[in-house]
């Protein structure tokens, strides 16, 4: 052959191989919910970067508010079309699952986020500021707390109308996480949830300090729970050759198709399985606020904005049990012997703990946040039982918490004083009688945290029970009955306060918030009350949704 | 579909309750009469349950039954029994009289009006509360009396403790020998602790009916909480539980209704929740709101859970004789009322503790009759006392003294309420304690021995607590004390008219009861002994 021609095969070499990729199949109208919300993402940095200052604030309310609902109403259509049961698929190149689970966390999380963008976007709570109506969030996020340059941009009226679009990336986020079906598209959704979830707890107007704390706390913890996940990944993949749900758990049941060339030497190693898989339940752990991996959670709660707060604790616990019940149900069930034991002890620590501990508690916000954490113990209880109505109850009790959890933080938005909210809980004193109606809203919340019958809490809490019961673990329903009865103390706690007590004169007053945050509130009492008294046709729809597709 | 009696009877006090808070803050006696009406409505509903019920007809009667939350098995089924009607006819009965009892009792204090600073809020409506949560407890008691589904028992078992609550704490009794400070204290620990133990009971309960949903899912294909196919299937032997798991689920009912009851020794939240709270609810606790606790026991203890029931008795039945022995004892040591009168009730429990497990028709009876006799010589005694406490302003016996001369109307009616508290025949509550005693003797004849013994102490605290309030010479601090107001005899001339003719007559109760008590004793295989007389004897006589 002439030189010439090994030179021309060595262009057709390098030319020829494109020709073999084949272009990504997307199934765009199955991934619209995802899709719509991280363009409308874009749209609203975009809307920061070209629309003067004051037509931002309704412009972007109402982008994320139109684009949370069509994602929503996509959400519904994908399940009415049968997309939750029968026509269950994996798409997106196999890192998405668009199944019942998936659909019916996803359409949770975009209720709760519309609902949060409505606490979001309240601006007559902080008293103007320069003739100004500002909301809960820094003037600019970027100024030193106190200095020269945050003085100037409250004086200017500034405000973040960056939180937004920071919204709908931490929900993009939310929606893929419980979706994932492979563990690198896990990974991916967590870091995009958890970014914007870390600086929209630092941009709380008040106390900004507290808030950069909590923020920098949460981004640490946070950090090294990704870790934990990614490299739990890392050896999963040394053991099955693959990152796919799927095809770990074909691994693990035994029935191996092919051996993956480069890491043939440790395919099959049940060290790295079992070291792998703790490691991703932890990094899931984390974000669910369990025991022990909960430390983040009172700081980070209390020091965040309020309508933060209440959206992450809601949002962020949705999406995180979402993908915890993907993992142990869909990749490790054959491990079921290995992580049973574990989990319980993780479940019993956590009831009791969050339990115990909130009783301590004299800061409200800190006080919803170790009683989250013995809410995750509950959920997790449900979660360990390992039966299709383990699923149900628990995506029936995250739907049921969300609402609650939103309604009472908005609430704790409306009782204030001169130095903003009055989160302390001895300025709560007298409530009762100062405003009947914000104390006996909350009180419904607090009942409801306390799973006293009639509300949702009660029926949540009776579902997950009999899961765990019907699961065979009747122990854990046993310890859950006595740490309820501790949590029940400290919510009564709040009750006498709020209504036996007389007010101390110069308490908080309750600021009457605007159709937004009323609305919020609204919504979280009629969900609690409704799936309290008449749960049947929300319990269906989670025992629909209950079928994960491999 | 006939007309959904029992659910009407439960909705038209809730729909009360919802009036009556909706009546605008300044028009309070509007709201007054609102509760009032809707009671008065309630017992006629209650009156037309129990013309309707017939005593020897089906053992459920009244039924209603609709599907509720199909994925826990639960279904909104009604229906009453003997002893169910008869308990919804007290509660029907006694909540006018409560409400009439306590219509000054939220009105707020004329000090506070005038006093500067900080005053409540324009929306704090304290006297539409009062009654709109008497209401609210009064639908959920109703419900409760009627339910079959273990569950929607179980739901408003535990949903009636957050209205008491609120009226045990919010609404205290003024007469306190402290400071103002110190009254909300003792109010606010007495409202907590009847909460959580109670709320405790209610969890534990709440892991038994888990447990009892497992079991039935396991065995019969698909949970029920059914009370009438749950023994339908024991009797037919398609559920099958296993002996421990039985005992397990029994306890964790049994605990929630001891706790409820009260029962010796979780009984001490009643004193502290009685003293602290006004009369009318006081009356409302102990009168009507516990007796769910007794109530429960005879239906759901031994209905589901017959052989447990009867592995359990001798301890039951020794703690009930501890109750009341010692609820006696401690009533004769108090010096506080109401707390005498709380303490009493802990001994009457006891009674009626023994004669539901003492698994005799005559025991049963006796129970059942004490429940209704101990709701209406209880609401006399303690309304009674109510009104004298609030002339006086004090709940402490030294403080009264020859009240019989300044206000003999009021002397009398309390006396009446000692009496049949005492169990004098001819009153109401003796039959009952009655049958008890002969119930228990012919199956246990040392406990029913012991048992007496508390007749006898209910002499002594009721008569002393008379001797040392209303004879003897009038103390100066008394003044010249009023006696009974239109309104407050129009509370006991009715109540006591009552127990003088469930006293004499007591027929008509025990023909709609006897019938329920036979069921009852059937479900848990048990026949009353036969009387045990030698057969020389009955030759001899003839």
């Amino acid at each position: 052959m002439s030189p010439m021609a090994s030179v021309h095969s060595l262009w057709t070499l390098s030319a020829e191989e494109p020709l073999n990729v084949q272009a990504p199949e997307i199934e765009y109208a199955q991934l619209a919910p995802i899709l719509i919300v991280v363009g409308a993402a874009v749209l609203g940095i975009l809307v920061e970067a070209f629309l003067p200052r004051r037509a931002r604030y309704h412009t972007q309310t109402l982008l994320a508010a139109v684009a949370l609902a069509s994602a929503l109403a996509s959400v519904i259509g994908l399940a009415a079309g049968g997309h939750g049961t029968t026509k269950a698929l994996v798409a997106g190149m196999g890192s998405l699952a668009v199944d019942g689970p998936a659909l019916f966390l996803q359409g949770t999380v975009l209720l709760v986020a519309l609902v949060a963008v409505l606490t979001f976007a309240e601006r007559r709570l902080d008293p103007a500021a320069h003739g100004k109506r500002v909301d809960s969030f820094a003037a600019q996020a970027a100024a030193t707390p106190g200095g020269a340059a945050e003085q100037a941009a409250v004086k200017a009226g500034f405000t973040t109308t960056e939180v937004f679009p920071i919204l709908l990336f931490a929900v993009a986020g939310l929606l893929v996480f419980p979706a994932a079906n492979d563990l690198l598209t896990l990974f991916v959704a967590l870091e995009v949830f958890s970014l914007p979830l870390y600086v929209l707890c630092a941009l709380a107007r008040r106390q900004r300090l507290l808030s950069q704390e909590a923020a920098v706390k949460y981004f640490l913890l946070g950090a090294f729970a990704s870790a934990f996940l990614l490299f739990g990944t890392a050896l999963m993949y040394g053991y099955a050759g693959t990152v796919t749900y799927g095809g770990i758990a074909q691994v693990i049941s035994g029935d191996l198709q092919q051996v993956e060339p480069s890491v043939a030497d440790t395919m099959g190693n049940d060290a790295l399985l079992l070291i792998g898989g703790a490691l991703i339940l932890m990094g899931l752990l984390f974000k669910v606020g369990a025991v022990p991996f909960h430390m983040w959670t009172p700081d980070v709660y209390q020091g965040a904005p309020t309508p933060v707060t209440g959206f992450m604790a809601a949002a962020t616990k949705v999406a995180a049990f979402g993908a915890l019940l993907r993992i142990l149900y869909v990749v490790l069930p054959g491990l079921r012997w290995d992580w049973r034991p574990v989990m319980w002890g993780v479940v019993i620590v956590t009831m009791l703990v969050g339990a115990i501990v909130a009783v301590t508690q004299t800061d409200v916000k800190r006080l919803l946040a170790y009683s989250s954490i013995a809410h995750a113990g509950f959920i997790l209880a449900g979660v360990v039982a390992t039966t299709p109505s383990g699923i149900s109850s628990v995506l029936f009790y995250l739907l049921a918490y969300s609402f609650v959890t939103l309604g009472a933080f908005a609430v704790v938005t409306l009782v204030r004083d001169a130095g903003g909210e009055a989160t302390h809980l001895s300025k709560w004193v007298g409530l009762g009688r100062r405003s009947p109606l914000v104390a006996a809203v909350f009180a419904i919340f607090l009942l409801a945290f306390a799973g006293i019958p009639l509300t949702s809490g009660f029926t949540g809490k009776f579902a997950v029970f009999k899961a765990a019961a019907e699961g065979g673990a009747g122990a854990l329903v046993v310890v859950g009955v006595v740490s309820s009865a501790i949590a029940a103390f400290f919510y009564i706690r709040v009750i006498v306060l709020m209504f036996f007590n007389e007010p101390q004169p110069g308490g908080p007053s309750v600021a009457v918030p605007s159709a937004l945050t009323t609305t919020a509130i609204a919504v979280g009492v009629a969900v609690t009350v409704v799936l309290g008294v008449a749960p049947q046709y929300f319990l269906d729809l989670a025992g629909q949704a209950g079928v994960f597709v491999r | 579909m006939s007309f959904p009696l029992l659910t009407a009877a439960a909705v038209l006090p809730a729909a009360g309750a919802i009036a009556t808070a909706a009546v605008p803050a300044a028009r309070r006696t509007a709201a007054k009469w609102t509760a009032l009406i809707a009671s008065l409505g309630t017992l006629v509903l209650a009156g037309v349950v129990l013309a309707r019920f017939e005593p020897g007809g089906d053992r459920y009667q009244l039924t209603e039954s609709h599907a509720w939350i199909a994925d826990f098995g639960v279904r909104y089924e009604l229906g009453v029994d003997g002893i169910g009607a008869a308990l919804i006819g007290l509660t029907a009965l006694l909540m006018p009289f409560i409400i009439l009892a306590g219509w000054r009792d939220a009105d707020p204090a004329e000090e506070a009006e005038g006093a500067g600073g900080d005053r409540p809020g324009r929306r704090w409506r304290p006297v539409q509360g009062f009654f709109a949560l008497i209401l609210m407890v009064e639908a959920m008691v109703i419900i409760s009396f009627a339910a079959t589904d273990v569950f929607l028992f179980y739901i408003f078992f535990e949903a009636m403790l957050i209205p008491m609550y609120f009226l045990i704490g919010g609404f205290g009794d003024r007469a306190h020998a402290q400071s103002d400070e110190e009254a909300a204290k003792q109010r606010t620990y007495a409202a907590v602790k009847f909460l959580l133990y109670n709320l405790a009971g209610g969890l534990i309960m709440l892991a038994a009916v888990v447990g009892l949903y497992a079991v039935t899912a396991d065995q019969l294909g698909e949970g029920t909480f059914s009370l009438q196919r749950i023994v339908e299937a024991r009797a037919a032997g398609e559920l099958e539980m296993a002996v421990t798991t039985e005992r397990l689920l029994f306890l964790g009912f049994f605990f929630a209704f001891a706790i409820k009851a009260p029962l010796w020794p979780l009984h001490t939240w009643l004193p502290n929740a009685m003293g602290e709270s006004t009369a009318p609810v006081a009356v409302l606790i102990t009168a009507v709101m516990d007796k769910v606790g007794t109530f429960a026991m005879l239906r759901f203890c031994l209905g589901l859970f017959p052989g447990a029931s009867d592995w359990a008795t001798p301890v039951i039945l020794v703690l009930a004789l501890i109750s009341i022995v010692y609820g006696a004892l401690l009533a004769v040591g108090q010096r506080d009322i109401k707390r005498l009168i709380a303490y009493a009730s802990v001994s009457h429990f006891g009674f009626i503790v023994l004669g539901i497990f003492a698994m005799t028709s005559q025991g049963q009876s006796g129970a059942t009759l004490y429940m209704v006799n101990h709701g209406i010589s209880t609401a006399v005694l303690m309304l009674v006392a109510g009104f004298l406490i609030s002339r006086r302003g004090s709940r402490l016996i030294a403080d009264y003294g020859g009240v019989q001369k300044v206000a003999p109307v009021l002397a009398g009616t309390f006396l009446i309420g000692g009496l049949a508290t005492l169990s004098l025949p001819g009153l109401a509550p003796f039959v009952s304690e009655f049958l008890v005693l002969v119930g228990t003797f012919s199956r246990y004849p040392v406990i029913g021995i012991i048992a007496t013994a508390g007749i006898v102490l209910a002499a002594l605290y009721v008569l002393v607590l008379y001797q040392r309030t209303m004879t003897g010479p009038v103390k100066e601090s008394l003044g010249r004390m009023p006696d009974l107001r239109p309104r407050e005899l129009a509370v006991a001339a009715p109540l006591i008219a009552l127990l003088i003719f469930l006293g004499v007559f007591p027929r008509p109760l025990t023909e709609i009861v006897n019938p329920a008590v036979e069921h009852t004793l059937s479900d848990v295989r048990k026949t009353d002994p036969r009387p045990d007389v030698p057969a020389q004897d009955l030759e001899a006589a003839k």
